[in-house]
């Protein structure tokens, strides 16, 4: 079969793998109709996640056909089912997920050691991503062995386009999390750094969760126009000063809950003398991370207020305010997403017409083009939002 | 084919049968050179700066030659980061630096001036591969100026932005009759 394997830095070939196997009796092998390229695959295509090895197969936003299932799936998936398959691979039965907290299962990760040691304590297996979660082959490919496949799954109907559907994987639930994790209220306004597909949903989510104000905060003009078209406030950070505005627009108390959609590599500008000695320092490898968002969300954040991270992190970030957080009383909510958590309900949403995710989509190609189609992504080539993949 | 990642590859997972191509251009191929040949240049700068200056006849200017020997080290590593233009930007500025330096000492009295001749014949070769491969790695970013397509139709909400709200409130409205009831 065709898939995207890594190959090094800013090295991503559509390369021809051996098709994968039913390898425990929890398996199903899906034939892959859509897949995605997410903002944190471009944390992967520039090494800056450790833990890749070449070979490694791409991709963690994929649904399509059920082709196989493995004798221990208990009739839950069976051939010819139609389903998403949520970038957390779950097992359903541990402690963290009778707690729903999927994202940390502790069972599905098969290179638990390596995350033991880095992290302090395992999460959840991954699709597509770094071998501290896994290693597991990713979704951009022309078929994916699901593990664990009788809970890792979002049966979906017939009838409603893929495209509608793909981004329950990931990006439509994550941004939804971000914003329940702020615990909006009616009275809050609601700011949110990163306009990428990430932000995006986060943005209709805080609006769908009835926040009074969303301010979408961002540089690219096609991105803030995609906010603007949900109704949010937009701040062209390359324009005008962020801080200065939100105080403007929130009568100087600053947004009550503050959401961070841009993770590890913050823009970089001489304007921003942080961005500077964060890039520098990361280049010559002193610190993992470019946390300049965090420090604006924290220093802009009113008193008491809620700081949500759903962007990627990876390693070490320095000079924090932690005085600030601290003195302010600030509540900071992070992690990767629960994503079985929110797709029923999502699901329910979009079938009933509330929200159609495939808005984000503004480049849908042949798998054969996916390396390309990773350069213009990060390029921002084109005007590009997201990128759906066709095998 | 063989592929020397597939003996890393976990039992039963995809192996690679046929690479495909990598959109890799020769100029980051010379670019990851210049940034390993900065680094290698460097540590012996900073390790054996007494041998440099001996080989130039320019005893006495260890210090300088251990300074450039950081600059070098630095300069190869951005040039091997993802930001490697302004990597091989920064070794083109210390080519000029190294031009100068080498300038200053090719004096008559110097015996070894022939030395510094070829190193400034090397220097100067190397200053055109940096300037070649600076050149060829310039980001694709779009300027400032670009066109660009805006997107001021997609809401993401079928029923309008209006309905998206009305619905919210309602959804509070049931969540707080809920709660006080």
């Amino acid at each position: 079969m065709k898939a995207l394997v890594w190959h090094g830095k800013e090295d991503i070939r559509c390369d021809t793998v051996s098709d994968p196997e039913i390898q425990d009796p929890r398996d199903a092998i899906i034939k892959v109709t859509s897949c995605a390229i997410c903002g944190s695959d471009l944390h992967l295509f520039h090494n800056f996640i450790p833990g890749m090895m070449p070979g490694d197969i791409m991709g963690h936003e994929t649904m399509g056909e059920v082709v196989e299932v493995g004798s221990g799936v208990d009739g839950k998936l069976k051939k010819g089912d139609r389903i998403v398959v949520p970038f957390t691979i779950i097992c359903g039965e541990c402690d963290q997920c009778k707690r729903g907290n999927f994202s940390v299962c502790e069972t599905t990760n098969r290179k638990k050691y390596l995350a033991d040691k880095v992290f302090g304590h395992s999460t959840a297996g991954l699709f597509g991503y770094t071998h501290l979660t896994g290693g597991y082959p990713g979704g951009q490919a022309e078929y994916l062995r699901v593990p664990f496949a009788d809970a890792t799954h979002i049966k979906v109907p017939a009838g409603i386009p893929d495209e509608q559907l793909l981004f329950l994987s990931d990006i439509f639930p994550t941004g939804w999390q971000a914003a329940v994790q702020c615990d909006i209220v009616p009275t809050d306004t609601v700011a949110i750094w990163g306009c990428g597909p990430v932000g995006q949903m986060a943005i209709r989510s805080a609006i769908l969760l009835g926040a009074n104000q969303v301010i979408a905060i961002d540089c690219l003009p096609e991105r803030l126009s995609m906010a603007e078209a949900a109704g949010a406030t937009t701040i062209n950070f390359e324009n005008e000063s962020v801080l200065e505005r939100l105080k403007e627009l929130t009568d100087g108390k600053g947004p009550e809950k503050c959401i961070d959609c841009v993770g590890m590599e913050s823009h970089v500008m001489a304007s921003l003398p942080d961005t500077l000695l964060d890039r520098a320092k990361q280049m010559v490898m002193l610190e993992s991370d470019r946390p300049h968002v965090l420090r604006e969300m924290i220093y802009v954040c009113r008193p008491g207020g809620i700081i949500s991270v759903p962007g990627v992190y990876s390693g070490f970030s320095d000079k924090l305010p932690m005085g600030a957080f601290m003195n302010k009383g600030l509540t900071m909510r992070t992690g990767q997403t629960h994503v079985n958590r929110w797709t029923d309900d999502l699901l329910r949403r979009i079938e009933q017409g509330e929200i159609d995710p495939s808005f984000v989509i503004t480049h849908t190609v042949p798998l054969e083009q996916g390396p390309e189609m990773y350069q213009v992504f990060r390029d921002k080539r084109d005007s590009c939002v997201k990128v759906v993949l066709k095998p | 084919m063989f592929h020397f990642s597939n003996i890393t590859r976990s039992k039963g997972d995809p192996k690679i049968v046929e690479g495909g191509s990598s959109l890799k251009q020769p100029s980051d191929q010379l670019a990851r050179a210049l940034g390993w040949f900065s680094i290698g240049l460097g540590i012996v700068e900073f390790f054996a700066p007494r041998r440099v200056t001996e080989t130039l006849g320019m005893e006495g200017h260890e210090t300088m030659v251990r300074a450039f020997g950081v600059r070098e080290i630095l300069a190869g590593v951005m040039s091997l980061s993802v930001d490697k233009n302004a990597g091989l930007w920064a070794r083109v500025g210390g080519d000029g630096l190294d031009a100068a330096a080498l300038l200053s000492g090719l004096t008559p009295d110097n015996p070894k001036k022939g030395n510094i001749a070829l190193a400034l014949l090397m220097v100067g070769g190397i200053a055109v591969l940096d300037y070649r491969a600076a050149q060829d790695t310039k980001p694709q970013r779009p300027g400032p100026n670009a066109r660009r397509k805006l997107y001021p139709n997609r809401s993401g909400f079928p029923k309008g932005l209006q309905a998206a709200k009305d619905r919210a409130k309602e959804m509070i409205q049931h969540a707080t009759a809920g709660v006080t009831s």
